[in-house]
């Protein structure tokens, strides 16, 4: 008797589980992941095109970009996420991946600029700064201060112990964790130039390219570079406590709150939305959409998502993604991206 | 100490001595209980400091999300913009944007221009659409009408942007805070309460978004646990009381049921990613998948608060049951079980509560995403609650801020509602044996 009701109740569970999976195949709604950098415009794009076509509003997962291009390059199949953004562009490995895993045809759209700002509280003095400086005051092991091409624990604990014009502050810097992309891109725009800027560490990058990795990408863990995780909102009320430290986050968020924080001026030039835009101030990255072509027969609203991504509307200068606090890319690259999506060009390789 | 008392007669006499003894020692007694007392009051008094202090720091940032700013305009309805064939795709937002240079006129350049489109919401333009769809009588008629204003515009009003602060480091400029004086002035600014915080789904924009879609998804998900943990938990700790024989195998379920209740709850979220996503095939971020996990997550909570209340029906009623000719099952089902029911439910109304309020197993099954459209059934892609707070606590708006508020303010409002029912319940249904 039992033995029959557990039988009975196995059947009842895998035809169950059958039905539910032939109701993903029908799936009517776009699924993305990506970039928590990229989530703000993303989400702004697929609300737009929910009022203003008729098919459902796409499904925005802020995954993180690496996180984002592990669930993209599991396979093609409406189980899997049609299109992944990323705050870089994707890796030679990843899209390897990809095509193992059969997702051969990989549609590449850049979408624009974000700049990554070094800000502190409007109560103190902003900050005229180089990379240098930065490299000097945040990584792990610093260049020997008193000359020689060897490495010595950071012994800098103020402003001024790093570069006598800076002032006399302890070092504190609120700075994303190793998981987000915006540390990938702070460590390979500002401390790798900063490290560059040593002739011997120059030369490490391509003899020795391990080590130079070591000194340039580790930050210090002493205290001075505190990781205050992803939420951008709790590190602007942290800066606004306390008008000594400094935070790392994305332009967006400075752009939204200029009552209370101010950007530093790295190598000389202010975080100023032109200034970015034009490529004046150099801690800038660019953000991507990556979408398999192989969906877009499947899914309904892929290629019309993808188009009003792609229109003046949204990336131009005068678009509604500006609003939000994204930097448009000059007129012939997005000529050239948009001909590129509306042909769904295929990403041969990756340098 | 015992002082052997040395007398002649059988009554004890306490030397004069003794008493000393203890007089002294009884200041210090009642000084040490009394110190004991105040540590007791000191501590509630802390605890309840700080639970003053939560809620009046969330009510204080959240209450202000409950009203939002409104502008009145003077909408009108051309039948050459809203033709017939084209009700839905003409352009509303055009309308707005030629009342309000109606206005203000003299307003030129691209920069100025934007500056007094960007003062109504950019949901205006859909409010116009849903009320000439409704009612096309509406075209070739001039109306007042109220439409939602930007959040920037919603901020000022409320005081939440300071307006002493010098132009360059604000959202709003000196000449969008002249406009909106002209309009306050026209009596065209008013604050109404915020019915879109009710009825919209998630949005980008603070002022359009609302926590509808998450209610509609916490209700689904909740309802699912419900249904299934509820009829397992009891049916588990059932059989574990009454029927389990008493041998190694029960005990270690037993060991492995009070472990389960330990176990950090992203654990359930992992485990739901592998089997019930990639094994079973369900569909993401779905209240189906969700319930699933918090099923697992409730039912220790369950069972052992229904095991609980089992052991606490005296044996004299399963005696009694079984001397008048009841089986153990009729005694069980008939006699037990229904006096075991209250101090089950409120078990399971504990669990439902904390269930309510969990994110982390239901990032991994996908439910923490930017998901717009209410929720139409169990597999419709979905978020809760809790994870709505979460993902507007990210947003940089400051108009956010307020609303990250408010939706706690709900969830705390909702919780409180169910461990009061709990409570209300354990008190009017347990029996005191």
């Amino acid at each position: 008797m039992f033995k029959k009701v557990a039988i009975v109740a196995a059947g009842v569970i895998l035809f169950s589980s059958a039905q539910m999976a032939s109701a993903q195949s029908a799936r009517d709604y776009i699924s993305i992941v990506g970039s928590s950098t990229v989530y703000p415009f993303a989400t702004v794009v697929a609300e737009q095109f929910g009022k203003t076509t008729q098919y459902k509003t796409p499904k925005i997962e802020s995954t993180g970009t690496g996180g984002g291009f592990k669930l993209f390059c599991t396979g093609v199949g409406v189980e899997h996420p049609d299109i992944t953004n990323a705050s870089r562009r994707i890796k030679s490995t990843e899209l390897e991946q990809c095509q193992a895993n059969g997702v051969k045809e990989v549609v590449e759209l850049k979408i624009g600029y974000d700049g990554i700002v070094f800000a502190n509280s409007k109560k103190a003095e902003p900050l005229n700064i180089s990379r240098k400086d930065i490299f000097l005051a945040l990584a792990k092991d610093v260049p020997d201060p008193n000359g020689g091409e060897n490495t010595v624990p950071n012994p800098y604990k103020t402003w001024k112990d790093v570069n006598g014009s800076l002032p006399d502050k302890k070092i504190e810097v609120l700075g994303p964790p190793p998981t987000s992309g915006t540390r990938d891109a702070f460590v390979e725009m500002v401390m790798e130039e900063g490290g560059n800027s040593f002739d011997w560490i120059k030369a490490l990058s391509k003899s020795d390219s391990s080590k130079y990795k070591g000194i340039c990408h580790t930050v210090r863990e002493d205290g001075a570079y505190i990781e205050a995780g992803e939420n951008d909102n709790l590190i602007v009320q942290k800066l606004d406590a306390n008008p000594d430290a400094f935070g790392i986050f994305g332009f967006s968020f400075l752009d939204q709150n200029t009552d209370k924080i101010q950007g530093a001026l790295i190598d000389g030039v202010e975080p100023t939305f032109d200034a970015i835009a034009d490529g004046s101030y150099p801690v800038s990255r660019s953000l991507y959409c990556y979408a398999k072509k192989a969906h877009v027969d499947v899914i309904p609203g892929m290629k019309e998502y993808l188009d009003e991504f792609a229109s003046e509307a949204a990336w131009g200068p005068d678009g509604y993604l500006v609003e939000k606090g994204m930097i448009p890319m000059p007129d012939a690259e997005r000529e050239k991206f948009g001909a590129d999506v509306k042909d769904l060009k295929i990403l041969e390789s990756v340098e | 100490m015992n002082r052997k008392i040395e007398t002649e007669s059988d009554v004890v006499i306490f030397p004069k001595k003794t008493m000393d003894i203890v007089k002294r020692g009884l200041a210090r007694r009642y000084r040490s209980e009394r110190r004991f007392k105040f540590l007791g009051l000191s501590a509630i008094a802390a605890s309840l400091v700080f639970l003053f202090l939560l809620f009046a720091s969330i009510i204080g940032n959240g209450y202000t999300a409950f009203w939002q700013t409104f502008i009145r305009l003077d909408i009108d309805f051309d039948p050459q913009v809203l033709t017939e064939d084209n009700l839905s795709r003409a352009n509303y937002s055009g309308l707005v944007k030629g009342s309000l240079h109606t206005l203000f006129p003299g307003v030129s350049g691209r920069q100025d221009r934007r500056a007094m489109e960007g003062l109504i919401s950019k949901g205006a333009a859909f409010e116009l659409r849903k009320m000439v769809m409704n009612d096309p009588e509406l075209i070739g008629t001039t109306r007042s009408i109220w439409l939602t204003a930007d959040d920037d515009v919603d901020m000022v009003v409320k005081g939440h942007i300071d307006r002493s602060v010098p132009e360059i480091a604000r959202r709003i400029s000196d000449l969008q805070l002249s406009w909106i004086d002209t309009l306050s002035d026209q009596g065209r600014i008013r604050k109404q309460f915020n019915t879109a915080f009710f009825t919209n789904g998630d949005s980008r924009e603070p002022e359009l978004a609302g926590i509808r879609g998450a209610l509609v998804g916490s209700f689904y998900t909740l309802i699912v646990t419900l249904l299934l943990s509820f009829p397992i938990g009891v049916a588990s700790a059932v059989y574990l009381e009454e029927f389990a024989p008493k041998n190694r195998l029960t005990d270690i379920i037993e060991v492995n049921i009070n472990n389960l209740a330990a176990v950090p709850s992203i654990v359930f979220g992992l485990l739901g990613l592998a089997v019930f996503l990639n094994f079973a095939g369900l569909p993401r971020s779905a209240p189906l998948v969700g319930g699933l996990v918090l099923t697992l997550m409730t039912l220790p909570t369950i069972i052992i608060s229904g095991r609980a209340a089992l052991k606490s029906v005296p044996p004299s009623i399963r005696e009694g049951a079984l001397g008048i000719g009841a089986s153990k099952t009729q005694m069980v089902m008939h006699h037990v079980l229904p006096l075991a029911l209250p101090g089950m439910l409120t078990g399971t109304i504990i669990g439902m509560a904390q269930a309510l309020g969990e994110t982390a197993p239901l990032l991994m099954i996908g439910m923490v995403a930017f998901i717009v459209d209410v929720p139409g059934g169990f597999t419709d892609p979905s978020t809760v609650l809790p994870v709505q707070i979460f993902l507007w606590a990210d947003s940089p708006e400051r108009a956010f801020v307020e609303r990250t508020s408010a939706a706690i303010i709900v969830l705390l409002g909702f919780l409180i509602v169910m461990n009061a029912t709990a409570v209300f319940l354990r008190k009017r249904f347990e029996r005191r044996w």
